[in-house]
């Protein structure tokens, strides 16, 4: 696994007869922007789900760097630096968004059990939430109740409740999902001016921004890795191209 | 609070805001003086109130922040009542050491039930503190050599509080102990929400998958906060014990357990102060109602609870912080 940030060995997961990740080897080195992509139903979101411990693996094993991670509950994993977002929000309604990073650093700081101190006396709590807020344009935004935020805002504040867990490994499960398409090019901009050494994998349907953004990409079919490798790798694969051209075009 | 920002509020500020006293909450706590000079001879009844809006404030804690149902949280307030009534008896009738025994008693059971309660959720978690709330009912049903059975615990005897206050007929010393409890146990559950701890159980209630997500540990908050929820209806359970100076097996009740889930529900849960007003409102109606048709009462409560639940999604003070938010924005 040298210098690997994540890595998966032999990973096999089925619902009864339906196999939904078969065989996945991936290894994503620090830093690299990866795109997860494939036919609806091909099992990109269960292997986040996997990576990210909310589903057990039948068989095979998750590393995160040299560390073998694969019996850690979800939480566990996350405190180590793995962080993921969710196609469909899942966010604190009635909180506002700074509350709700806050909470994300008081969390990641450890002092989120404590019940005897006021939170106004973590100042720097708050700074750095507001900081990660502002930068994704959340800034003046950020006292509102997370419910009364527009669609757009609540995307980019499951990207800020990610990054507050200050994670190795970032995992965007199709973080443009349902936003209008220039809107979604700024959040891939925001996304692509993360900090260098963080690794992300997005899972994205929209072929302009997979290749504008992702430095190498994964095609999954069936539960399957199909292709692994640059965008230009990728276009000039004719199996993808059977995928993609062959049947119906998912987007 | 919520709502429209200021301009120029920093995250600091933004956050003290939220925890700043109002003077309404002070006004309200000024009037809890009131009974001794307008009603003094209903200081029984406002006791009572107390030590109910005390209970419905420890059930506030898991169901209104973390979101925690429960249908057996008199499980806590009983045994609190039989520590502090058992202690009197067999040791001694000091009060307030008698408190500290029944706070001990219920959060060392509530801290070893907690661990089954962090399991679960929903309908699963009514069911399974509705179980637990009817074990603990039948067995101090039948250890009746300990807790006189159906007959209810004999020979309760409690010392002056301070050793100066004795419990008087017109419930004066008891009021003012039950007032005093109460609010020191509302400091400690205002300081608890407006923590990170109490951030963190609101984020538990809006979202425990999302919880997970960022990786907080939710079992152990709920654990803590199911422990300090049994402690403070310990403490509850046993200001009635020491006020009344008996303790029969209906604190233990079932209905005892919905009472107060119907009162948090009327009043507002979730903000603190729904359970107190819940409990006024609750003990007052049931005082004048039952003093003309006990049978009767109950009908009024269930016309109030649906009432209020299909007009007032948030509880009567719920209701009334809209309208004064409101009344305030027409005045701008």
């Amino acid at each position: 696994m040298n210098g690997a940030a994540l890595a998966t060995r032999g990973l096999n997961k089925s619902f009864g007869s339906l196999v939904v990740a078969k065989d996945v080897e991936l290894v994503l080195p620090h830093g690299v922007r990866y795109a997860l992509i494939g036919p609806n139903g091909a099992g990109k979101t269960t292997l986040i789900n996997l990576i990210t411990g909310m589903l057990r693996p039948d068989t095979g094993r998750i590393f995160l760097g040299e560390d073998d991670i694969t019996s850690l509950a979800p939480e566990a994993r996350v405190r180590r630096g793995l962080a993921r977002t969710f196609q469909i929000n899942a966010l604190f309604p009635q909180l506002s968004a700074l509350e709700a990073v806050t909470l994300a650093v008081c969390e990641r700081r450890g002092f989120a059990g404590v019940w005897w101190r006021g939170l106004p006396e973590y100042r720097d709590a708050a700074d750095e939430a507001h900081a990660i807020l502002a930068s994704l344009l959340l800034g003046e935004h950020c006292y509102r109740l997370t419910h009364e935020l527009s669609y757009g805002q609540q995307r980019l504040l499951e990207i800020a409740l990610a990054l507050a867990t200050r994670p190795r490994v970032l995992l965007l499960d199709e973080p443009a999902a349902g936003v209008p398409r220039d809107e979604s090019a700024e959040l891939f901009a925001a996304i692509s001016g993360l900090a260098n050494d963080l690794t992300v994998l997005f899972i994205e349907h929209d072929m302009d921004i997979v290749f504008r953004f992702a430095a190498r990409i994964i095609v999954m079919v069936s539960g399957g890795i199909l292709v692994e490798g640059t965008p230009d790798e990728v276009a000039e694969d004719t199996r993808v191209r059977e995928v993609y051209l062959g049947k119906a075009h998912h987007g | 609070m919520a709502g429209a920002a200021p301009e120029g509020v920093t995250p600091h500020q933004y956050l003290e805001n939220q925890t700043r006293w109002r003077r309404v909450e002070i006004a309200f706590w000024l009037a809890t003086l009131l009974p001794f000079v307008v009603t003094p001879t209903y200081l029984s009844l406002a006791s009572q109130i107390a030590i109910t809006a005390l209970f419905a404030l420890s059930l506030d804690l898991i169901l209104g922040y973390a979101g925690i149902v429960s249908l057996g949280h008199a499980a806590f307030f009983g045994l609190g009542a039989y520590t502090a009534g058992l202690m009197s008896k067999f040791v001694w009738g000091e009060p307030l050491t008698g408190l500290v025994a029944a706070a001990a008693i219920a959060g060392l059971v509530g801290f070893a039930t907690s661990f089954i309660i962090a399991r679960f959720r929903h309908l699963a978690l009514i069911m399974i503190t509705l179980g637990l709330g009817l074990l603990l009912h039948e067995a101090a049903n039948s250890a009746s050599w300990l807790t006189g059975g159906a007959d209810g615990l004999q020979g309760v005897d409690i010392w002056p509080l301070l050793g100066a206050f004795k419990f008087d007929l017109y419930g004066r010393t008891a009021y003012a102990y039950s007032l005093v409890v109460l609010a020191l146990m509302f400091l400690v559950a205002r300081r608890l929400i407006h923590s990170p701890f109490g951030l963190a159980l609101r984020g538990i209630r809006e979202n425990a998958v999302r919880m997970s997500a960022i990786g907080a540990p939710n079992r152990s908050h709920v654990r803590k906060v199911y422990t300090i929820s049994a402690v403070i209806a310990g403490i509850a359970g046993a200001l009635l014990a020491q006020t009344t100076e008996t303790v029969s097996l209906e604190v233990l009740s079932f209905e005892r357990s919905a009472d107060v889930l119907v009162i948090l529900i009327l009043g507002g849960a979730g903000r603190l102060y729904g359970g107190i007003l819940g409990a006024i409102i609750y003990m007052v109606a049931r005082d004048q109602f039952s003093g003309i048709n006990p049978q009767f009462w109950y009908f009024w409560i269930g016309l109030l609870l649906v009432a209020v639940v299909m007009l007032l999604p948030n509880g009567i003070l719920g209701g009334l912080a809209r309208f004064a938010e409101r009344w305030q924005g027409g005045r701008r």
